[in-house]
């Protein structure tokens, strides 16, 4: 257990939206919504979550590698092939942007693990998370910065509109996205630390320094998770990993987990579900995120966006027929929305929680 | 007989034309250091342990107490105390005994770890303005909860929790038997873990029936020399400790002089009047670790299930040490460390056996999360916490809460003078004669006392508001937070801490 490590800092902005009825919605909206925002970044780092985009290969894992050389390359190939199915490898299209001189090789494959390869009771997913593990704290110049189904993350440095423009974002059309700019405050440089952050159908983006960093960073650990990028954001990531899939919590019961109602509103419910508040702070104390934070998280069924405990970050939701917003900005939303059904601010703590129709 | 050879420590003088006779210094010295001349107070200064009882109740301020500039020949390697040791031990052939935690100048690790703050990426929280939580659960945890909805939507526990020590602050009061201490004293813990919401540890010394009330608020012990322990006793509190080892004196039992054993004393211990109490060394039924599972499964069929607390002394293995006591099935784990506080010990052995708690803390906790058990234990760390900042630092470094001795007992009247083991305290905390006992109303020092541990959940507040944090749970473990000053890289990487610029 390394502490050596020196954290990544950065303020943020933020957008989000969810068709529910799982109608296909082209890249250039959150695009446009995104770029608003343009107090909120400062071009050091961008990037772009969406759901079913990749409709033809929803059976694979869509493993989005960068490499910063063509050995590293070599050595993460020989490991998948040993390890996976290869359905399919291509680069990732990208377009050359006057902004953006250089860039890593930027690789995607559908795969599926080989069965033989699957220790006897081991479930699919952690192996899949055993492999972003290994090839992103083991393997130096590469790093797995997307793995789930179906949908795909693409991130750089650079401003919003570059990186879109980069990763010909537009071409795509899915029925969730997120979007983040960042404001880094420590030397940027590396495309891997932009959001959003992902883990197999789990993508993050992020406003926020989590204060808690430290100890929840050592609690993942003990679960066997590396912490390669030391950002605030792969914590949040792992968390949901952890609660969600691994320890069966329901998405509501693991957000009162993540940003948990305080003392006093849980000593005022009713002796059952005090109780159970009160076991689950008990357990998951050291999961809890402190410090100021808007998160929102998208995952195979839905999306969520969620406050920390006291509101220290901004975050307006809307809705307007299937579609539900969430962004750092009401202007971001009203960019692509202008008129709105609903517009609130969700209550600190309180998730926004939007699950995709069957 | 000869004077002694070796010089006192102090010198007690009185002004005499300040002094207006009154004898409230022969009164008070519970050290027979003043004695009625006639006409004036004579001074035996040999006597003197600098305890300010004098001092304080004097009405002319008359009383000085000055250390004793008749040192030896300066030495930079035959130490004033060596000397003095060398000198006492020729003439008495004993082990010279002391009192309080070890005073010598080894590093305090603590005073070169700084707390972080935030400025402008994260907002600090003002405490008065928001809420700010340090409510503390001591005991073991699972590592998931089952939480199913009920048909009205609500919340339902599906598989119940291990029990739990609701703290309101991460602090409790070390254990302090009575015996060691008088029973006023421990009324003053008690009424003030009371006050506080916290908790208060019998020591070996059973649980005299005036205590009876606090019972929601005691932690009592069960130690090597089994006194006052039986069925109604081990269900008397929230929880049971097992005492195994002491910070101030690691693999060393205890030794209550008869004198300290009046009938009160004796009936709660459940001894003879008078008889001197012994704690053998190791606990006789517990010579290795599957030993203390079935005594902490015994205690816990007996108590039905309550949780049960292993007091272990920081010594060098004490990482691999604390894994065997959590995998024998403790809920919590004490950690002693060399610096905590004794009633008596052989002063050889309390200044150089043992390491410091921050060493101790920071790797139980590592090796702790290393097998992935961290979550089945509750770690207290104790032996030398002096402020809140030192909890904070604590807690950071990994401990769910601390346990403070002797900054409670200072609350009473403590000088740390370091001679609790005469049971001549003049203060009424370490002695068991009742003209000195009577001087600690329980209810006076308990408000003051409670008044500390207020003072130091203000301070824990502001610390945690200034780390943009609002909840202890945020804090503790969270060495992010904290950075070294002039500490070695050895140190740094034991403590799991970054050097401060870093």
């Amino acid at each position: 257990m390394n502490h050596n490590y020196q954290k990544d800092i950065s303020g943020c902005g933020l957008t989000g939206l969810i068709s529910r009825k799982r109608r296909p919605i082209s890249g250039s909206e959150i695009v446009k919504s995104l770029c608003l925002m343009t107090d909120r970044g400062n071009g050091l780092g961008a990037g772009y979550a969406a759901y079913g985009i990749y409709p033809e290969f929803k059976d694979f894992y869509a493993f989005h590698i960068m490499y910063d050389e063509p050995t590293v390359k070599r050595t993460v190939e020989d490991y998948l092939k040993s390890n996976y199915h290869i359905e399919k490898v291509e680069e990732i299209p990208t377009k050359a942007v006057k902004a953006i001189p250089i860039s890593p090789m930027l690789v995607r494959y559908f795969v599926s693990p080989l069965k033989e390869r699957l220790a006897g009771e081991q479930e699919e997913t952690d192996f899949v998370v055993n492999t972003v593990m290994k090839v992103n704290s083991e393997i130096d110049g590469a790093y797995i910065f997307s793995s789930g189904k179906n949908m795909g993350a693409f991130k750089g440095v650079g401003n919003p509109s570059d990186i879109a423009d980069f990763f010909r974002i537009e071409e795509y059309e899915g029925y969730i996205w997120t979007a983040h700019t960042r404001f880094p405050t420590n030397t940027p440089g590396w495309w891997g630390g932009a959001h959003p952050f992902t883990l197999l159908d789990w993508s993050i983006v992020h406003n926020g320094e989590i204060s808690s960093y430290g100890i929840n960073k050592r609690y993942l650990e003990m679960y066997g998770y590396k912490l390669a990028l030391l950002t605030d954001t792969e914590v949040v990531a792992y968390l949901l990993d952890l609660l969600i899939r691994r320890h069966g919590l329901s998405i509501p019961v693991a957000c009162l987990a993540l940003a948990s109602p305080f003392w006093k509103n849980i000593d005022q419910r009713d002796p059952e579900e005090r109780e159970a508040l009160t076991a689950l702070r008990q357990t998951y104390g050291s999961a809890l995120l402190n410090g100021p934070f808007s998160v929102l998280f998208g995952h195979s069924n839905g999306l969520v966006g969620i406050n920390d405990r006291i509101k220290l970050r901004p975050l307006v939701a809307a809705i307007k027929g299937d579609v539900t917003y969430m962004a750092s900005e009401e202007s971001a939303i009203r960019a692509i929305c202008p008129d709105p059904q609903k517009v609130w601010a969700p209550r600190a703590g309180e998730p926004v929680i939007v699950n995709l129709e069957d | 007989m000869f004077k002694s050879l070796a010089p006192p420590d102090y010198l007690a003088t009185i002004d005499r034309e300040k002094c207006i006779r009154c004898k409230r210094c022969i009164q008070n010295c519970g050290w027979n250091v003043y004695s009625w001349g006639g006409d004036k107070v004579l001074i035996d200064t040999f006597k003197c342990v600098k305890c300010l009882r004098c001092y304080h109740y004097c009405p002319e301020e008359a009383i000085e107490i000055k250390d004793n500039p008749t040192k030896f020949k300066q030495n930079a390697y035959w130490s004033f105390n060596n000397i003095k040791n060398i000198k006492k031990q020729a003439e008495t052939g004993g082990i010279p005994l002391t009192g309080m935690g070890s005073d010598m100048p080894y590093p305090i690790l603590f005073d070169n770890l700084l707390i972080d703050a935030c400025q402008v990426t994260n907002p600090s929280i003002d405490p008065l303005r928001e809420p700010m939580e340090l409510r503390t659960y001591l005991g073991k945890k699972p590592s998931n909860v089952k939480v199913e909805k009920t048909k009205d939507g609500k919340l339902k526990l599906a598989e119940k929790m291990p029990p739990q020590i609701k703290l309101d602050l991460p602090i409790i009061f070390s254990p302090m038997s009575y015996g060691s201490i008088s029973l006023n004293a421990q009324k003053v813990l008690a009424t003030a873990a009371k006050a506080c919401g916290i908790v208060m540890n019998t020591g070996e010394g059973g649980l005299h029936e005036d205590l009876f009330p606090y019972r929601s608020n005691i932690i009592v012990q069960v130690a090597s020399g089994r006194f006052g322990v039986n069925p109604e006793y081990l269900n008397a509190g929230v929880a049971v400790e097992i005492k195994i080892g002491q910070g101030a004196k690691p693999g060393i039992g205890g030794h209550l002089p008869g004198e300290k054993i009046p009938l009160e004393v004796a009936k709660t211990r459940m001894i003879p009047v008078g008889t001197d109490a012994i704690s053998p060394a190791p606990q006789h039924d517990i010579y290795s670790i599957e030993d203390l599972r079935q005594l902490i499964y015994a205690i816990k069929e007996t108590t039905n299930y309550k949780p049960v607390s292993v007091k272990i002394a920081a010594v060098h293995n004490v990482a691999a040490i604390a894994s065997g006591v959590v995998r024998a099935g403790a809920d919590i784990v004490y950690i002693d460390g060399f610096r905590g506080g004794t009633g008596a010990a052989p002063s050889i052995i309390r200044d150089h056996l043992g390491i410091p708690i921050e060493h101790a803390l920071a790797a139980v906790d590592d090796r702790l999360r290393q097998e992935g058990i961290r979550n089945e234990a509750s770690i207290i760390a104790a032996g030398g916490i002096r402020s809140s900042a030192d909890v904070a630092k604590a807690i950071a470094l990994g401990a769910d809460a601390v346990g403070i001795g002797t900054a409670a007992l200072i609350t009473m009247g403590c000088t740390t003078c370091g001679k609790c083991y005469t049971g001549n305290c003049s203060w009424g905390i370490t002695t068991q004669r009742p003209e000195l006992t009577a001087r600690l109303d329980p209810e006076v020092f308990g408000d003051r006392l409670t008044n500390l541990i207020h003072a130091w959940e203000h301070e824990l507040k502001e610390i945690l508001g200034a780390l943009g944090i609002n909840s202890i749970e945020s804090l503790r473990g969270n060495r992010e937070r904290l950075r070294g000053v002039g500490l070695d890289s050895f140190t740094l990487d034991i403590l799991g801490v970054k050097p401060a610029g870093r």
